[in-house]
């Protein structure tokens, strides 16, 4: 039971993380109807961003405050909203009107151009640099269990951010015109929505989400390097289209999901090597019943 | 009020207006008749600005509208019910009646339009809080026309507004049709298969053919016309 509910909060803890990634993969599907494969290196920004920034916030607040923290936190947010919107209007913009498919592997091309230009020595350098302690940590004993309280903030910040992604989509006028704008872009400009704009907002929403998740995968990794964000980018993708892409609380399940398959089947000694296999055979394995993602809906497609 | 010169649209290689020219006047119930391919949507999508237009001069209140961005010309005043009704399916009626006042920022006032539309078309108060992808072809339509309503347009597009209704909606729509013309003064553009029932709501007719204006007259002229009558009318 202790071993079960240990996993549990651990799997809850990486599939948080995983889920904030995976709602800016399906924004931005939904809005613009392809996979923006450069979302994992914004992530990658975001933690580097609180890496540079966190010095100064420790000076200013003291070492390991919270309120420190949530200043590193919002300001690499923001920092990594201007990225993606800035990524979105010089590579992604030009193309609009251009197949997907040109889209698709142009945003191939930005991930490894960010990638590998972080690598290099007047940027970030390749090598692995250890993260700064952000926030007080601590490890409780609750019951039988170890629990480390990054462990337990981590779902609770994601919840909070849910909470406030599913205000902004259900009930504020940018949210609808973004619904509006996922089903039918056209007629949403008939209706006077700048489709660009709301383009915009999507990008600056989804990149802010990555920066969080990339400071919370940052807190539980051993350090930090320009390549770090691919492991994460690519689960969370994943999750995405088990969640059914294009679906906001799809892509929430579909992380927690992915992340609580891993941690469990990490957490079997004799099946701790097969961890990945397991996880992705059960996600085959849904997805060949379900091929539109666990609460995704078969769309027919619009002429 | 609407000008529309020597416009000319083509996708790709083919080109699908050669060069039409039409007015509306304030007041207005114009209508755009012709077969199927005719041109007529492809008219109205360019003055809507959902496609460019490769020639030509459309103003509207003396302002030159050709080729800006559709949500600009919205805010002009212009409201276009395009063809396919393309109402938001995943969004409820009320959300979707919001949509079409996206532009305006008076909450009281969009209240109000919103009370004049579900006068109009009672049935969609009844679905209200109903996702519009479960309305009945004719409720859609309702909801596309009132959607429209909602951002006050001086100019209204209908595109096939009859297309795949029930008919005896479709008495009911054209009713609303001349009802909205008269009573909220909103100049109405409508493209129509149905001539029969076009020529009978309009004032002036233009007949489309192969992305042409071939005629162009009265209304209550059209009907009579021998030409008009063996082509559009069944004799």
């Amino acid at each position: 039971m202790d071993w079960f509910l240990q996993q549990f909060i651990n799997g809850l803890a990486l599939g948080s993380i995983y889920a904030l990634i995976a709602l800016g993969y399906t924004m931005v599907y939904g809005v613009l109807r392809f996979i923006n494969f450069a979302h994992s290196d914004v992530l990658m920004l975001g933690a580097f961003a609180a890496y540079f920034i966190a010095p100064a916030a420790a000076s200013i607040f003291g070492p390991q405050s919270y309120f420190g923290a949530f200043m590193v936190i919002m300001m690499a947010a923001l920092i990594c909203a201007a990225i993606g919107v800035t990524i979105e209007y010089l590579a992604y913009r030009p193309l609009r009107k251009r197949p997907k498919l040109t889209v698709l592997i142009t945003a191939i091309g930005v991930s490894l151009f960010i990638e590998f230009t972080c690598q290099h020595k007047a940027v970030f350098g390749a090598e692995t640099k250890p993260f700064p302690k952000l926030l007080p940590e601590q490890d409780f004993l609750l019951g039988g269990l170890t629990v480390n309280s990054n462990d337990l903030l981590v779902p609770l910040v994601t919840i909070m951010l849910l909470a406030v992604l599913w205000f902004i989509v259900q009930k504020t006028k940018i949210g609808t015109a973004m619904r509006a704008v996922s089903y039918n872009e056209q007629a949403a400009s008939l209706m006077g929505v700048n489709v660009n704009r709301v383009i915009t907002f999507t990008f600056a929403i989804g990149s802010a989400l990555a920066a969080v998740a990339g400071i919370l995968y940052a807190m539980k990794s051993p350090g930090i390097e320009p390549l770090m964000g691919i492991q994460p980018g690519l689960r969370a993708f994943i999750a995405a289209v088990l969640g059914g892409i294009g679906n906001l609380p799809g892509a929430a399940l579909g992380g927690l999901v992915l992340g609580l398959l891993e941690t469990f089947a990490g957490g079997i000694p004799s099946l701790s090597n097969y961890r990945d296999g397991i996880a992705f055979a059960i996600l085959i394995l849904i997805l060949l019943f379900k091929p539109t993602g666990l609460l995704g809906k078969a769309q027919t497609e619009k002429v | 009020m609407l000008e529309v010169n020597n416009l000319t649209v083509q996708y790709g290689a083919i080109k699908a207006l050669h060069g039409i020219s039409l007015r509306v006047s304030q007041g207005e119930i114009v209508t755009l008749i012709g077969s199927n391919g005719a041109g007529k949507s492809t008219a109205l999508r360019a003055i809507s600005g959902l496609v460019r237009s490769a020639e030509g001069h459309i103003t509207f209140d003396g302002q030159p509208i050709t080729n800006l961005a559709s949500h600009e010309i919205v805010q002009r005043g212009i409201s276009h019910v395009p063809e396919g009704r393309m109402i938001f399916a995943n969004l409820t009626v009320q959300e979707n009646l919001k949509m079409g006042a996206y532009l305006r920022r008076d909450s009281d006032g969009i209240a109000q339009t919103m009370d004049y539309v579900f006068a109009t078309f009672p049935r969609l108060r009844e679905r209200e809080k109903q996702v519009a992808g479960t309305l009945s072809g004719g409720e859609q339509q309702m909801l596309a026309i009132g959607r429209a309503l909602m951002g006050q347009p001086k100019f209204l597009m209908l595109d096939e507004p009859s297309l795949g209704i029930a008919p005896i909606l479709v008495k009911t729509i054209f009713e609303k049709i001349v009802e909205i013309n008269r009573e909220q003064k909103i100049t109405i553009l409508l493209v129509e298969q149905n001539a029969h029932r076009a020529l009978d709501i309009s004032h002036r007719g233009y007949v489309i053919e192969t992305g042409r204006v071939i005629l162009h007259d009265e209304s209550k002229s059209l009907r009579t016309n021998p030409q008009v009558k063996s082509a559009y009318l069944g004799g």
